[in-house]
């Protein structure tokens, strides 16, 4: 090595110089305006490349929808469980990819009393956090009104969860279902935080977040998701929006549907009958 | 089974998932130290860019303060990661869509920034400590010298300017990755608590004040400890510095929920509950009243009557303390409050922070006090004291 400090040290400056215009290169074309549109919550593009997970099935062929009957559902809560036993959901009275709400008006107050199964009050009544009943709480008081609302991820088309997602562990399919990437997910929950419909939940046993996939192991296989295949009343209608003959294309055509928060801008998949004013 | 571990308890009607806390107090500590980063690193600005010349006692403390505070920057944010293992996934493969995507980067470019700021402003005393010492530590220093032994008046000048140039770059960079933060909360449209324009504003102006109150206690207790006196002027010039800043951070944060109160769009009927209630303790007496209008009259006060010597340094270091604590409160109340009202805006729950565990009540103390141990270290081997470095600085000639 040289001992003399002076041409090296020149050389480095001159190294230096240009590192730290390189950086300043670096950093003006991330900061490049044409990074805007791609960030917008309005133009989340569905997941591109092969199709997933069956060799045989088409994603491009099929666009998935659900509708829910709220004038139907019985608040038996079957959906709750066989959700839980298929998708390996935890098995305790806080975690859900799917849930019922019922909501109760009694006579003479404005608001609605609103429960779900996970209230301990219906755990008591069904006596273990593993089976879901709702008790009979109001059997002494005056109803005016009461219905049922099931609920679960409204696999939006522009999903505020997987814009914010720092790894792209979750995304948009291209056949409308929105999937999370267990093997990728980091475990920030960022995703939780941002779904205004409280349809997602952090698995802490295996560290990332889960939530509905509409059975998407079922579907593309032509099955029914399970909750759809146990209701006993047909409250939970599921199918391809590109068969104009599939039961979910009846149900939005038959009925004047409606989504939940669509001023969010989310734009849901899940389209409701029979709800009311508080429900959100 | 597993066992849940930030289960809420609740009031009204929430979400069943909700019924688990999601963002425990790691993440409130977090924002709390990346502000600091940006204050200590406003006050180092406002003496090597802006030329405040009183506040040179305190320009080398406070680069080291910003460093040692960044790299402790991540480790909330790591022992909260369900795999932390595959933290860097998100800096390999960004998701540009994701405010938080953007972490890795800003993060490492502003350590970066730092260490090479840090290393011009103490290249003189590296160059000496290497000629001088013959120990280990010597060692260190010749290695630190990256070859470079000249501290000619030319070499020293562009040295300068490359102090500055960092400087420069730094503000933005600081408040950049702070304001940043406080978009991440700011940009969520799921809570109407977080979702505000206003909140990475509210952010920075806070994270100023912390940083400059952090500065004036660390800078007296050292002066305190290392029995030397202490700077009036340059701790005058910190209390102004705070003085300055907090009338804005109040008034943004009062405009912030003024506007939550008069929009007064769906669910605000839950969160008038909310702060009348649980939050009226944290957030209206403890962030507003002791810990953000009382150092206001207090340094108003001062600074009206010109008060000096130990009142001065007592009545600064005070105010100083309640904006540290303020600022905690103020993070606390973002981050664990807005998780507290329920996105159906008809419910409230309750955080019952755990006690031990990696994201426990000690494990958060211990990492906000942490960068303090780390600075007590690296003081040791980069003094940041005027009088330690100037005189053995002119021995060496």
């Amino acid at each position: 090595m040289k001992n003399d400090s002076k041409p090296s040290s020149a050389t480095r400056r001159e190294f230096l110089g240009k590192l730290g215009r390189a950086t300043a290169c670096v950093g003006a074309v991330a900061g490049a305006l044409s990074v805007l549109p791609e960030v917008s919550a309005k133009t989340e593009a569905p997941s591109a490349g092969g199709s997933f997970p069956n060799k045989d099935y088409d994603w491009t062929k099929h666009q998935w929808a659900f509708g829910v009957d709220a004038t139907k559902c019985i608040g038996c809560l079957r959906c709750a469980e066989a959700c839980k036993r298929e998708n390996d959901v935890p098995r305790n009275a806080h975690q859900f990819r799917t849930w019922v709400e019922r909501y109760v008006y009694l006579e003479g107050e404005e608001r609605a009393h609103i429960d779900s199964q996970q209230d301990p009050v219906n755990i008591e009544a069904s006596g273990s956090e593993k089976e879901y009943r709702f008790a009979n709480r109001y059997k002494d008081a005056k109803v005016e009104k009461a219905f049922f609302v099931p609920k679960l991820c409204n696999h939006c088309t522009h999903p505020a969860c997987v814009q914010v997602c720092p790894v792209g562990a979750t995304y948009r399919t291209e056949d409308g279902v929105v999937l999370i990437d267990h093997t990728y997910c980091i475990g920030c929950r960022y995703c939780v935080q941002a779904c205004p419909y409280g349809a997602r939940y952090f698995n802490e046993e295996k560290g990332v977040s889960d939530k509905c996939t509409w059975c998407y192991h079922r579907i593309t296989k032509g099955l029914q998701p399970a909750c759809v295949e146990v209701c006993p009343v047909g409250a939970r209608i599921f199918g391809d929006l590109k068969d104009k003959q599939s039961p979910v294309s009846l149900f939005i055509r038959n009925n004047r549907v409606q989504v939940l928060r669509p001023e969010t801008g989310n734009a849901p998949n899940v389209y409701y009958v029979g709800i009311d004013k508080e429900v959100n | 089974m597993e066992l849940l571990n930030n289960l809420a308890h609740y009031t009204g009607w929430v979400y069943p998932n909700e019924t688990v806390f999601e963002w425990s107090l790691l993440i409130a500590v977090y924002p709390y130290l990346t502000g600091l980063v940006a204050g200590a690193f406003t006050v180092s600005s406002l003496y090597q860019v802006f030329g405040f010349q009183r506040l040179k006692p305190v320009a080398h403390l406070a680069l080291l303060t910003s460093l040692c505070f960044m790299v402790f920057v991540p480790v909330p944010l790591l022992l909260h990661l369900g795999h932390p293992e595959r933290a860097f996934n998100s800096t390999i493969t960004p998701h540009l869509t994701s405010a938080m995507a953007m972490f890795g980067f800003f993060a490492s470019f502003y350590v970066v920034l730092l260490i090479l700021e840090t290393w011009f402003a103490y290249r003189p005393f590296i160059v000496e400590q290497a000629q001088k010492r013959s120990d280990l530590l010597g060692r260190f220093y010749r290695l630190l010298t990256l070859g470079s032994y000249d501290l000619s008046e030319k070499a020293m000048r562009y040295d300068r300017k490359w102090i500055f140039a960092l400087a420069v770059v730094g503000i933005p960079a600081a408040h950049g990755l702070h304001g940043y933060v406080g978009f991440m909360y700011g940009s969520l449209k799921a809570r109407e608590w977080w979702s505000s324009d206003l909140m990475p504003v509210v952010f920075l102006f806070s994270a100023i004040i912390s940083g400059v109150s952090l500065l004036a206690v660390l800078y007296v207790v050292t002066c305190k400890l290392r029995k030397v006196p202490i700077d009036l002027a340059c701790l005058k010039g910190l209390g102004y510095t705070i003085w300055g800043f907090i009338m804005v951070a109040l008034v943004l944060e009062g405009l912030e929920f003024a506007n939550i109160v008069y929009k007064g769009r769906e669910g605000v009927d839950m969160i008038m509950e909310y702060v009348t209630g649980p939050l009226l303790v944290p957030y209206f007496v403890l962030q507003m009243g002791v810990g953000a209008i009382t150092p206001l009259i207090l340094l108003s006060y001062m600074i009206w009557r010109g008060t000096t010597g130990r009142a001065l340094i007592w009545g600064i270091t005070l105010s100083a303390a309640l904006v540290l604590m303020s600022v905690f409160m103020m993070r606390w109340n973002v981050v664990i409050g807005g998780q507290e009202i329920s996105k159906t805006g008809k419910g409230l729950l309750s955080y019952n922070p755990l006690i031990f565990g990696k994201e426990g009540l000690f494990m958060g103390i211990a990492l906000t006090f942490a960068p303090l141990g780390a600075l007590w270290v690296i003081s040791r081997v980069f003094p940041p004291w005027e009088d330690a470095a100037a005189p053995s600085h002119a021995g060496a000639h």
